[in-house]
């Protein structure tokens, strides 16, 4: 069998830091193959997570971690409006509910400052209630981080990747890769959609970065193994979202993290996570002690969500690795970057990643020479937030096309023109996972009670039926 | 747009409401509804019995359903579909009114000044995930409502085993649709002691669909990764659970209301019922805005929406003609634990009986005879004695309206 033809660079992992770094190759005189096991873009952590852009006010200080999230996140502010991704600068409340997480306090704002991040500052418990005014009874004291904001999590890698796709990068989804042999200069992957060769590889594999890196290096220097922590996650009624303006952050102690409350882009109110290291990197299911402790830690939060209805419950897997950092390192002679154990910043930091990754590559050897004609800027998104105008409140957009005010999900107020378009774009849904990640479809109170025969209709007339939800 | 009534849905509730308004001479009557064909949920519930106590006739859901878009249009009542309200601004001026709803449709956005606002935007199952039942997120997990929209309106086949959670009346209901999908039904599986249905529906399942009702068991973890394998089961008075295979599961009942825009309005939500709090005249606590039908009362068969739609109809008519509206006051009605709820919510003094003349309670627990009492402080307003079925309407004479004092307080319904 004669060898498929040899990318200049292979991604492997089509997450959001993976469309990053494609995006970012994607402006110079490349070839860019893009991998993944699963038939989407944005299917492990990427989709599931707080869904917090993160300031890194509270990064180790000095960290490259620390780094590339300072520089990430204010590439993605900007970037998420030229592309419209809904992005909202709530800010956040660092609340300490005991007299240990009040003494923390002063330590946390020292390392803010050591993080570059200035305009931290400490809120009484009065000041915390008259900006949160449902906040529980019991606060003692607080932090405000002014920048602290929500992000979609689901448009920004398809917006990464309808980016790079323009550009020419070609993306190979259902492909798990198998194995991979460097031979005639370059790597050799064997994957279960069949053979891609790339001079360089980078591996963005998240949950299995780590197996990845041992089929490269055969578990030479610098290996890590992925520890898969689990964290259960509730998502509120929308109608649950007056109760609080701010992310609402806990005070991590020696015990525990805590958890947090915060509104969603998409108008909810999440509350989570739970931390539960597990062995199944593909466990995402939630437990029963999961969620009944998260609603009791709610409950002392916010008391208000107490008569609200749960929309949904969903399980954030994070690739930890036992490192404090994260594992972005380019090996020279193998023409190997890796990117891997990005803990919980991915989203926040993949626009920094990516241009950290590049320099690397760019420093051992690969030639980054500008794409002439490239695309100016990025895709402009269906937008998805609450925050904005959405197309069943567009009067312009309904007179141009009446499928706009034909509303199909009436929970999220999804309108069939955009449900049209989502299964027309360049980068179509594979299953109803995938649609309801591009068009908020189906992720309402009624959970598809009175939309979801419709829906799975309109999918099925446009893909035939097989996937995965 | 000005109109008389803006009602807000148009199933059996909405439709019965525009029915009498324009009998009784309102003008202009709207009904919007945002699903493309009216009718509400008896749309899609393909079995018979509808239409008993409102139309004294027997028939489909779906004939049913377009029997009452029929006569609304006829009647002379506008009906709108594919037309979602999505949201309310204050009225205009400095008069007090009802608030000023915005539309969405294919013909664009627009805004309804009425004169009286009717809610009639029915309920919904909760599904799996508000009853936080945990595990994995296969598809193949769905509502009554999903299922008889999948089979009824879009014609498809579902692959069995499955399993129905639930033993009321819409349960049996899932059954029958499930085995006309071509599904074989394992069980029917409810918390409760005993199913909550009558026992004709239990013994024709058993009988004919040789399907059992398994009691006292709880649904505790959904498993299955891309795809539905089972749900482990545990018996509540054992402790003892079980891997159940199915490939469909289905979520019965525990109904909600779809209360949306009455919080949107600012509603005040009665906390039993979780639909807006209304008097027996089935006007909400906002001047001028009624809500009937499962709005009020989750959930009642449709010909006993449509009779409180009609109810609510004669309220409005005669706000719309008041010079003064009634101002008598209110006082808030509440059923006591472990009864779950009292619908109406409020009397008013002077204020009228309320639909077909009795109270709608539901109850948690079983009892052969129960007694319930009314009682306003401490004094017994009445008693009446009632069987009680978890999920099952208990109806309540209102003869002891008549007895309430307008300063001694709230009135409350409990268990003697």
């Amino acid at each position: 069998m004669s060898q498929p033809p040899t990318a200049d660079v292979v991604i492997i992992g089509a997450g959001v830091v993976g469309t990053a770094i494609a995006r970012q190759l994607a402006r110079y005189d490349l070839r860019v193959v893009v991998v993944d096991a699963a038939s989407d873009v944005g299917t492990g952590t990427t989709k599931a997570n707080t869904a917090i852009l993160h300031t890194g006010f509270d990064a180790e200080p000095g960290s490259l971690e620390s780094r590339l999230l300072r520089r990430g996140s204010a590439m993605l502010h900007d970037y998420a409006v030229r592309a419209g991704i809904p992005v909202e600068r709530t800010g956040a409340l660092l609340v300490a509910w005991t007299p240990e997480q009040q003494q923390a306090l002063p330590e946390i704002q020292r390392k803010s400052i050591l993080n570059g991040y200035a305009p931290i500052r400490p809120v009484t418990a009065a000041g915390l209630y008259a900006r949160e005014p449902r906040l529980g009874p019991g606060a003692l004291a607080g932090l405000e981080i002014p920048d602290e904001s929500i992000v979609c999590p689901w448009t920004t890698p398809l917006a990464y990747a309808t980016e790079a796709l323009a550009a020419g990068v070609r993306f190979r989804l259902g492909s798990l890769v198998t194995g991979v042999r460097d031979e005639a200069g370059g790597h050799t992957l064997t994957t279960s959609g069949g053979t891609v060769r790339g001079r360089w590889l980078v591996n963005a594999a998240g949950l299995g970065a780590d197996r990845i890196d041992a089929m490269v290096t055969g578990g030479e220097h610098g290996s890590f193994t992925i520890q898969p922590r689990r964290g259960e996650l509730i998502v509120f009624d929308k109608l649950a979202r007056p109760l609080l303006g701010s992310i609402l952050l806990p005070v991590p102690t020696a015990q525990t993290k805590g958890v947090l409350v915060a509104p969603t882009v998409y108008g909810n109110v999440l509350l989570g996570p739970t931390a539960q290291d597990i062995d199944d990197r593909a466990d995402t299911s939630t437990t029963g002690t999961g969620l009944t402790g998260l609603l009791a830690a709610g409950r002392a939060i916010l008391p208000g969500l107490v008569t609200e209805e749960v929309t949904a419950t969903y399980a954030w897997l994070r690739a930890a690795t036992g490192q404090r950092d994260y594992q972005v390192r380019v090996d020279a002679a193998r023409r190997y970057a890796c990117a891997a154990g990005i803990r919980s910043t991915g989203l926040s930091a993949s626009l920094g990643i990516a241009e950290y990754v590049t320099g690397l590559l760019a420093e051992a050897g690969l030639v980054l020479t500008e794409r002439v004609g490239t695309p100016a800027g990025p895709p402009l998104m269906p937008y998805l937030g609450e925050a904005g105008t959405r197309p069943y409140q567009d009067a312009g957009r309904i007179a141009a096309d009446a499928r706009y005010g034909r509303i199909v999900c009436h929970c999220e107020r999804v309108t069939e023109g955009e449900i049209r378009d989502a299964l027309a774009s360049p980068l179509p849904p594979a299953d109803a996972g995938g649609l309801r990640r591009r068009t908020r479809a189906m992720n309402g109170r009624c959970q598809g009670f009175y939309c979801a025969a419709t829906v799975s209709a309109m999918l099925a007339t446009a893909r035939p039926p097989g996937g995965t939800a | 747009m000005n109109v008389d009534v803006l009602i807000a849905g148009a199933g059996p509730a909405g439709l019965a409401a525009a029915i009498e308004l324009r009998r009784l001479g309102v003008g202009r009557v709207l009904v919007v509804d945002r699903e493309a064909e009216a009718g509400g949920v008896p749309r899609h519930s393909a079995h018979t019995g509808y239409g008993l106590r409102d139309l004294r006739r027997v028939m489909t859901g779906p004939g049913y359903a377009r029997h009452y878009a029929r006569a609304g249009a006829a009647a002379g009542a506008q009906i709108r579909t594919s037309t979602t309200l999505t949201g309310w601004q204050p009225p205009a001026g400095d008069r007090p009114g009802t608030p000023v709803a915005t539309l969405t449709s294919p013909a664009g956005i627009e805004t309804v000044a009425a004169r009286a606002v009717l809610l009639a935007t029915g309920c919904r199952e909760r599904p799996r995930t508000a009853r936080l039942v945990p595990g994995d997120r296969p598809p193949g997990v769905m509502t009554t409502g999903e299922l008889q929209q999948r089979v009824y309106l879009h014609g498809e086949r579902l692959p069995g085993p499955a399993l129905v959670v639930g033993a009321e009346h819409v349960s049996f209901s899932a059954m029958l649709t499930l085995a006309h999908a071509g599904a074989d039904v394992v069980a029917l599986v409810t918390e409760h002691r005993r199913h909550q249905s009558y026992a004709a529906f239990a013994f024709g399942a058993a009988a004919r669909w040789h399907t059992p009702v398994w009691v006292s068991t709880a649904v505790r973890r959904v498993a299955g990764r891309g795809r539905l394998e089972g749900a482990e089961l545990a018996d509540l008075r054992t402790g003892e659970s079980r891997f159940v295979e199915c490939a469909t599961l289905v979520f019965t009942g525990d109904w909600v209301p779809d209360h949306e825009l009455a919080r949107l309005a600012g509603a005040p939500i009665d906390p039993g019922t979780r639909g807006p709090a209304v008097d027996t005249a089935l006007q909400t606590c906002l001047p001028g805005v009624f809500a009937a039908g499962n709005l009020v009362h989750a959930a009642e068969t449709a010909d006993v929406a449509a009779l409180g739609g009609r109810h609510a109809a004669r309220s409005i008519a005669a706000f719309l003609t008041a010079r003064e509206p009634l101002r008598t006051p209110r006082l808030p009605v509440t059923a006591a634990a472990p009864l779950s709820w009292v619908s109406p919510n409020a009397v008013r003094i002077l204020g009228p009986p309320p639909p077909r003349g009795h109270f709608l309670l539901r109850s948690e627990v079983f009892a052969r005879r129960a007694a319930l009492v009314v009682r306003q402080g401490a004094t017994t307003l009445g008693t009446a004695h009632s069987r009680l079925v978890p999920g099952r309407p208990v109806h309540l004479g209102a003869a002891w309206m008549a007895r309430v004092e307008p300063a001694a307080g709230p009135v409350t319904i409990e268990l003697g």
